[in-house]
């Protein structure tokens, strides 16, 4: 034990590092962001005033940018709980250094993504309508209450394993951080009684969060699966939709833990091989969603249904618009931008590190959400009756919202990193003593490198 | 320190000291309060189909129109496209849409009832005036977050606009593209504004919601015929109850179920399963002398877009 003394001082420090010390860097980041998220909110403002009028949206593409962001931002949320409760359930070590950044990607986008639809509506000032009126048989609601679950679930599994990392930065502060770190950590001391409940506690929540998440995205499709079109009356829609949103959710915990890694020095500890596993995830999601797009499309295309006969449009139309037409370059670059390159880049020796898998999440990222796009307005426009199909082009006011949405979901990672620990402090330091222990009894001569060890050094 | 207090507590309640009932409290306490923040949505609509009877998205705050019999009427509508020519022969715009759009102050762009052409196969074509379906399966209502479209107890389908939030998800729904948004302040001319708003009639119109056909049951009930059936110089659209089974064109009176299956009527989109009020009898205007090539009708006016002050319209 002796050992890890010095090793476990230094990784207390690296986590406790962006609160001690702000760069200037970070207040012109800072202020940026908020720059981007006040334009963003003028934008509203003159949407409320004027009405949804301002936006590219009418009665025949009555859904667009708004839509697809709430759907892109609920997929990204599913990044916390793949990495975090099921690398967790299967015991997967090496998970340790990512899941708080994971658990917290989930909150944060899932905070982003909840206000779309509230932006998206008509009259937002009667949100509480929702309450006093809500009916069960609406999807709509099936979204608000899985959301709001999913919401409560992910806090409470941010804030679990959390609580002993906490309590070191308590005991290492003074002023109001102390006293916000004391009310967090409600009291730990880590005592062995302690220890095994919140073990219990946190095996309890992470088996509970998987059904959630996974019904959550189940239910965002099916606000669109529900109805009678052609395009979104599909039963593979559940399932598609949860697959593109695990896809999606790792691409941005990559992105993210790219950027911290290198501004706050975590080298040491989230290594090559994190995103080289992290990118086998995203291999293997990308084949799943390849194989999500023949089935959804080939079960259509096959057929060439037109519901109504003559008098509206079918899947032709659909299939023609999105393979050869108004789509067509956004779909192609989808899926071999988004779905075919990013498994090569990650699975060809000479890409396999830690800026092929980056550049590989970065595609799938703005993939991902053309996808979104695509399921949206590509579907609405494919017309019911005998009129032209209308077009759909955002204007400024979406623009600026939806950069403003970025810039909060950069805004709340900015500011969580300069009050909670970015690291799991004594996941990192259990997972580095079971390991040494398991070492030390098979064979005490040879011992494989461990994380957070310098090549080839002895501790 | 909350913590410790509360195990210290369960240990003192119990008098086991051994810390076994103080983690099963514990996460009792955290599993209940997760349970007990999360359905918080659900609560209202679980305590009001626990304290009412459910009849489903149906409300009414009128008594319904009776037929003769004591039953309530159930409005029906027949559109006879053997007499509809898209008032080609009348040289107006279709006169079924102009009498809507005067009547109910339609704002700009809304085609409450739509004439739409579509192809025949051999190459001519059809118009069909297309007013809201009235599912009695209807998609809209099914998806309406908060009961604002609903049907009436006469089968018709209205909106609440004092209580639509704008979500849109009914004009998803809607297979037949028949439901209209106020995307900013909708141009109507002054005097709708006098108009007291009744879901029946919905003027004047409310920024930010969902409009549709109403099927006019106002109307039906003070003895009148829509005004889309008034408006037809052909005579082409029959307005009646199904209860009653008839119906009339204000002209004609006709046996329903014996008109319907005499013309092989038919409703659009049978194959979704919307089971629409709007039965249509085959045919291309032939009875008021079009000749099926003849393509095009006069686009719809809105006659008094230029007395709306300072409202803007915008494009479907």
């Amino acid at each position: 034990m002796e050992a890890i003394g010095p090793w476990r001082q230094r990784l207390e420090d690296t986590t406790y590092a962006p609160i001690e010390r702000t760069s200037k860097v970070y207040w012109i980041w800072l202020s940026f962001l908020l720059a981007v998220i006040a334009w963003g909110g003028y934008a509203y403002y003159v949407q409320v005033r004027d009405g949804l009028i301002v936006t590219g949206l009418r009665d025949r593409i009555s859904w667009g940018f708004y839509i697809t962001n709430f759907v892109f931002f609920i997929g990204i949320s599913h990044a916390g709980t793949l990495i975090s409760a099921i690398l967790r359930v299967s015991k997967a070590g090496w998970r340790t250094p990512v899941t708080r950044m994971a658990e917290f990607i989930t909150v944060v986008a899932l905070c982003c993504g909840a206000l779309f639809p509230i932006i998206d509506l008509g009259r937002p000032d009667r949100i509480q309508n929702v309450i006093l009126y809500g009916r069960w048989q609406s999807p709509i609601i099936w979204d608000v209450v899985a959301i709001t679950t999913y919401l409560t679930a992910s806090i409470t599994y941010l804030g679990l394993p959390m609580i002993p990392d906490l309590a070191i930065f308590r005991d290492r502060t003074a002023g109001w951080r102390k006293w916000l770190y004391s009310v967090l950590a409600i009291g730990w001391t880590g005592e062995t009684r302690q220890r095994s409940m919140l073990a219990t506690i946190i095996a309890t929540m992470m088996i509970l969060i998987i059904p959630i998440a996974v019904s959550v995205h189940t239910v965002v499709s099916w606000i669109f699966a529900m109805n009678l079109r052609v395009g979104w009356n599909s039963t593979i829609f559940g399932a598609f939709f949860v697959a593109g949103a695990i896809f999606s959710g790792v691409a941005t915990l990559v992105i993210v833990m790219a950027i911290l890694r290198k501004i706050y020095h975590l080298e040491e500890y989230i290594l090559e091989k994190h995103f080289v596993y992290l990118g086998y995830l995203l291999a293997a999601m990308a084949l799943i969603m390849i194989y999500g797009n023949l089935s959804e499309f080939i079960t259509a295309g096959y057929k060439m249904e037109v519901p109504g006969g003559s008098l509206a449009a079918g899947t032709e139309f659909h299939l023609r618009e999105l393979f050869l037409n108004q789509f067509a370059g956004f779909y192609w670059y989808y899926f071999v931008g988004g779905l075919v390159v990013p498994p090569l880049l990650i699975l060809i020796p000479w890409t396999r590190n830690i800026w092929g898998v980056v550049a590989a999440a970065f595609l799938i990222d703005v993939a991902m959400w053309i996808e979104r796009y695509f399921i949206v307005v590509a579907t609405l426009r494919v017309p019911l009756m005998p009129y032209e199909p209308r077009n759909y082009g955002p204007t400024w006011v979406e623009w600026s919202i939806i950069a403003a949405s970025f810039a909060l979901f950069g805004l709340l990672i900015t500011l969580f990193v300069k009050i909670f620990p970015l690291l799991a402090i004594w996941e990192i330091t259990e997972q580095r003593e079971e390991s040494e222990a398991a070492i030390t009894e098979s064979s005490p001569g040879a011992r494989p490198q461990l994380a957070g060890e310098p090549a080839g050094g002895a501790v | 320190m909350e913590t410790n207090q509360d195990l210290s507590l369960a240990q003192e309640q119990t008098g086991q000291p051994d810390g076994k009932v103080g983690r099963r409290r514990m996460l009792k306490l955290f599993g209940l309060g997760a349970l007990s923040v999360a359905p918080l949505p659900l609560l209202p609509s679980v305590l009001s189909s626990a304290l009412t009877p459910s009849k489903g998205p149906t409300r009414s705050d009128y008594d319904p129109a009776l037929a003769p019999n004591g039953r309530v009427r159930r409005w029906t509508m027949i559109i006879d496209l053997r007499y509809c020519d898209g008032c080609q022969s009348v040289g107006k715009p279709p006169q079924c849409t102009t009498a809507c759009i005067e009547g109910h102050f339609a704002p700009e762009p809304m085609q409450w009832i739509e004439v739409f052409e579509a192809d025949l196969h051999g190459g001519g074509t059809q118009f069909i005036p297309a007013p809201c379906q009235q599912c009695q399966n209807p998609p809209c209502t099914n998806v309406c977050p908060v009961g604002a479209t609903f049907a009436t107890p006469e089968g018709s389908i209205l909106i609440d606009q004092t209580r639509c939030i704008g979500c849109r998800i009914c004009m998803a729904a809607c297979p037949y593209d028949r439901r209209f948004f106020n995307w900013g302040d909708a141009p109507q001319p002054p005097e709708a504004m006098l108009a007291h708003y009744d879901v029946e009639h919905q003027t004047p119109a409310r920024k930010g919601t969902v409009m549709k056909c109403d099927f006019c049951p106002d109307m039906a009930r003070a003895g009148t015929l829509p005004y889309c059936a008034q408006g037809c110089p052909n005579k082409a659209i029959y307005y009646g109850d199904l209860e009653q089974d008839v119906a009339t064109n204000g002209k004609d009176i006709v046996s329903v179920s014996r008109f319907l299956s005499e013309h092989e009527a038919y409703n659009l989109k049978e194959d979704l399963g919307t089971k629409p009020r709007v039965y249509y009898v085959p045919g291309h205007g032939e009875f008021v002398g079009r000749d099926s090539t003849k393509k095009g009708r006069m686009a719809t006016v809105w006659p008094w877009v230029q007395r709306a002050k300072g409202a803007k319209t915008w494009k479907r």
